[in-house]
C-alpha cells in the first residue's frame, strides 16, 4: 500500500514538472516556427516605413528601443524606491511592528492588482498634470506596476538577514547609514531577483502602456514624446487580417522573449558574482 | 587590496586602557542600572565595578540576564523601542547613558564577540579592516598592515594568508569566530565582551579561544558571559554571578567558587540547579 502510494505521488511529480517543461516547448516553438521565417536584420534595425503595418518593408526598432526604455527607467526608479521602502520595513520598524505589516499587506494587494488597473490610474494621473501619452507616463505607470513586485522581493531576502549581522556591524562603531552599506550588500543577490522579476513583469506587460505611452512609429528621443513599446507592436500586428503581418507578430514575440531571456542570465550572472561574499 | 609580499614589520605598540586625568574608577562601573522590557523588571538594581586588564566571567542560570547586562555595556538595547533603563554605566567615568553621549564612540572601545560568529558579506582581509576603514585608516598598506597583525594575534594568519580576499564565509565556524575577534581588535578597543563565545564551536576552538582570552588579558578588560562553569573556572579572575535579574555575588574566582558567601551561589556552583 505504502508502495503504491509513493509510485502515485511520483508519476503525479514527474507529470506535472513535464506538463510545465513541454507548455514552455510548445510556446517556443510556436514563436520559432511562425516567426522565424519573418525574422530579418531589416526587422530589428529599422523603424516602420508608411505601409509597414499592410507587409511593406521596414521593422520594429522602434518598438525595442521603447521598451528598452520604458523598462530601463522604470527599473531605476522603482529601485531607488523600493529599497529604501525595504530597508525601512526591516531595519527601523521592529520585526512586530503593526505599521511594518499593514505596509506589507498593502504590498500585497497592490501585487495583485491587473496591470490595466495602473494603466487606467496612470491615465487618469496623467490628465491631472495635463500630460499626453508620452514616454514619461509609461515609465510612472509601470514603475506603479513593479514596485511591489520589487518591495516584496527584496523583502523576502531582508527578513533572512540576521539581526547579529546588524549588530555586529554596530558593535564595530558603525552608524545606522554605514551598516545599511553592509546590509545592502547582503542583499545584492536579493535585489538583482527583484530586478529580474520586475523586468520580466514590466517590459511584457501590454495593457500599462497602451494609455500611458501610447504608440508611434519614431523613436523617442524625450520624455515627453509618446513610445512604442514591444507587446503593443505584438498586439496590433497580431490583429492585423493580413497574414504576412501576423506573422511579424510572432517575430516579435521572438524578438521579446529573446531581451527577456538575455536580461534573465546577465542578471542570473551577476547575482551569482554578486553572491560571492554573502554569508 | 593587492597583497604584499615583503615582510612588514607588524608591531604595533597597542594602547593599553587609556585612563581620563581624574578617573579613579574602575574601567567598568554599573550603578543602581535597573532594565525593563515592557512591564518586566529585567535587571534589579545592579551594581558591579568590573577591573581593567582582567576576565571577568557572568555567571548564572538561563534567563537570569546575564547576557542583557552584557548588551547594556556597549548599548545594544538601543534599537529596541520597548527597552526602559535607568541608573548609570560608567565607562571610563564617562555615563554612557547620559543624554549627550555619543554612541559609536563607546562602542568603538568595546569589541563584541557573540554567541554565534557572524562574519560580514565581504573578504576576509575586508572583514578585518572594515573598523579601522570606519574610523578613517586609509592606505592599503596601513590596512594590511593591521590585518596581518590582527590575524596574527588570533592565530589565523597561517591559516588564511595565501586567501585573504576569498569570502570569509568560506571559513569554519571556529575560524570565523577568531575572526570576529580579529575584526574586533582592530578597531582597538579597551574592552571585550563576549557573549557565549564559544559555545557554538567545537572543543578545540574553543580552547583556542580560551587561550587567546588568557593570553591578551593583560591589555584588555575582558567581560564574558558564559553558560560553561568550567569554562569560568579554567579562565575568570573575577566572578559575577546572577539570579534572577539580580546580582548575587561578585568577587575573585577563587573566593566565589572556592568560598561563596551566598547559599545561591553555592547552590550553582555545585551543581543544584542550572
Amino acid at each position: 500500500m505504502k508502495k503504491l502510494e509513493e509510485k502515485i505521488f511520483k508519476v503525479l511529480m514527474i507529470g506535472s514538472t513535464l506538463l510545465i517543461i513541454s507548455i514552455l516547448l510548445f510556446i517556443l516553438y510556436v514563436i520559432l516556427n511562425k516567426g522565424l521565417p519573418s525574422l530579418s536584420w531589416e526587422m530589428i534595425s529599422q523603424i516602420p516605413s508608411g505601409g509597414f503595418y499592410l507587409g511593406k518593408e521596414g521593422g520594429i526598432l522602434n518598438a525595442i528601443m521603447g521598451s528598452l526604455y520604458l523598462i530601463f527607467f522604470s527599473v531605476i526608479i522603482s529601485l531607488c524606491i523600493s529599497v529604501p521602502v525595504v530597508m525601512y520595513l526591516n531595519f527601523t520598524l521592529r520585526r512586530k511592528s503593526k505599521l511594518a505589516a499593514i505596509a506589507r499587506l498593502t504590498f500585497d494587494v497592490l501585487f495583485g492588482i491587473p496591470s490595466i488597473v495602473y494603466g487606467a490610474f496612470g491615465f487618469t494621473l496623467m490628465i491631472y498634470f495635463g500630460l499626453q501619452a508620452s514616454l514619461l507616463g509609461g515609465i510612472i505607470a509601470i514603475s506603479l506596476l513593479i514596485i511591489p513586485v520589487m518591495i516584496r522581493s527584496i523583502d523576502e531576502v531582508a527578513i533572512l538577514i540576521p539581526n547579529e549581522l546588524v549588530e555586529a556591524t554596530k558593535s564595530l562603531g558603525a552608524t545606522n547609514y554605514e551598516t545599511i552599506k553592509v546590509i545592502t550588500r547582503q542583499l545584492l543577490p536579493g535585489i538583482s531577483t527583484a530586478v529580474l522579476l520586475s523586468i520580466g513583469r514590466g517590459i511584457g506587460d501590454a495593457a500599462t502602456v497602451l494609455f500611458t505611452a501610447g504608440y508611434t512609429d519614431s523613436i523617442p528621443s524625450s520624455l515627453l514624446q509618446p513610445t512604442a513599446s514591444l507587446p503593443l507592436a505584438i498586439f496590433f500586428q497580431l490583429s492585423s487580417p493580413i497574414e504576412e503581418v501576423q506573422n511579424r507578430a510572432y517575430a516579435a514575440a521572438l524578438v521579446l522573449t529573446i531581451i527577456i531571456l538575455i536580461l534573465s542570465f546577465s542578471a542570473r550572472y551577476f547575482s551569482r558574482r554578486l553572491s560571492k561574499n554573502i554569508i | 587590496m593587492e597583497l604584499l609580499t615583503e615582510p612588514l614589520i607588524t608591531e604595533q605598540p597597542k594602547t593599553v586602557r587609556t585612563r581620563k586625568p581624574g578617573c579613579d574608577k574602575p574601567h567598568i562601573e554599573v550603578e543602581n542600572l535597573n532594565l525593563y522590557i515592557q512591564n518586566n523588571h529585567i535587571l534589579k538594581n545592579i551594581n558591579l565595578s568590573i577591573p581593567d586588564k582582567s576576565i571577568t566571567c557572568i555567571i548564572g542560570p538561563s534567563g537570569c540576564g546575564k547576557t542583557t547586562l552584557l548588551r547594556t555595556f556597549n548599548r545594544l538595547h538601543d534599537d529596541s523601542v520597548d527597552v526602559r533603563i535607568t541608573g548609570k554605566l560608567f565607562v571610563d567615568c564617562e555615563d554612557i547613558y547620559a543624554k549627550d553621549a555619543e554612541v559609536t564612540h563607546i562602542r568603538k572601545k568595546m569589541g563584541l564577540l557573540a554567541q554565534r560568529p557572524c562574519s560580514l558579506p565581504m573578504s576576509i582581509i575586508d572583514n578585518v579592516v572594515y573598523g579601522p576603514r570606519l574610523h578613517g585608516i586609509r592606505g592599503k598598506r596601513n590596512l594590511y598592515a593591521i590585518a596581518r597583525h590582527q590575524l596574527e594575534a588570533v592565530g589565523l594568519w597561517d591559516e588564511v594568508k595565501d586567501r585573504l580576499k576569498t569570502p570569509a564565509s568560506k571559513l569554519s565556524i571556529g575560524q570565523q569566530q577568531r575572526l570576529c575577534l580579529a575584526r574586533g581588535l582592530a578597531v582597538e578597543p579597551e574592552i571585550i565582551l563576549g557573549d557565549e563565545a564559544t559555545s557554538a564551536l567545537d572543543p578545540i576552538s574553543s580552547k583556542t579561544i580560551e587561550e587567546l582570552f588568557v593570553s591578551i588579558k593583560d591589555r584588555y578588560t575582558i567581560v564574558l558571559v558564559t553558560h560553561t562553569l568550567r569554562q569560568a573556572k579554567r579562565i575568570a579572575d573575577y566572578v559575577a554571578f546572577m539570579y534572577l535579574g539580580e546580582l548575587i555575588e561578585f568577587g575573585t574566582a577563587d573566593q566565589v567558587f572556592n568560598n561563596p558567601k551566598h547559599k545561591l551561589t553555592k547552590e550553582y556552583i555545585s551543581g543544584g540547579f542550572s
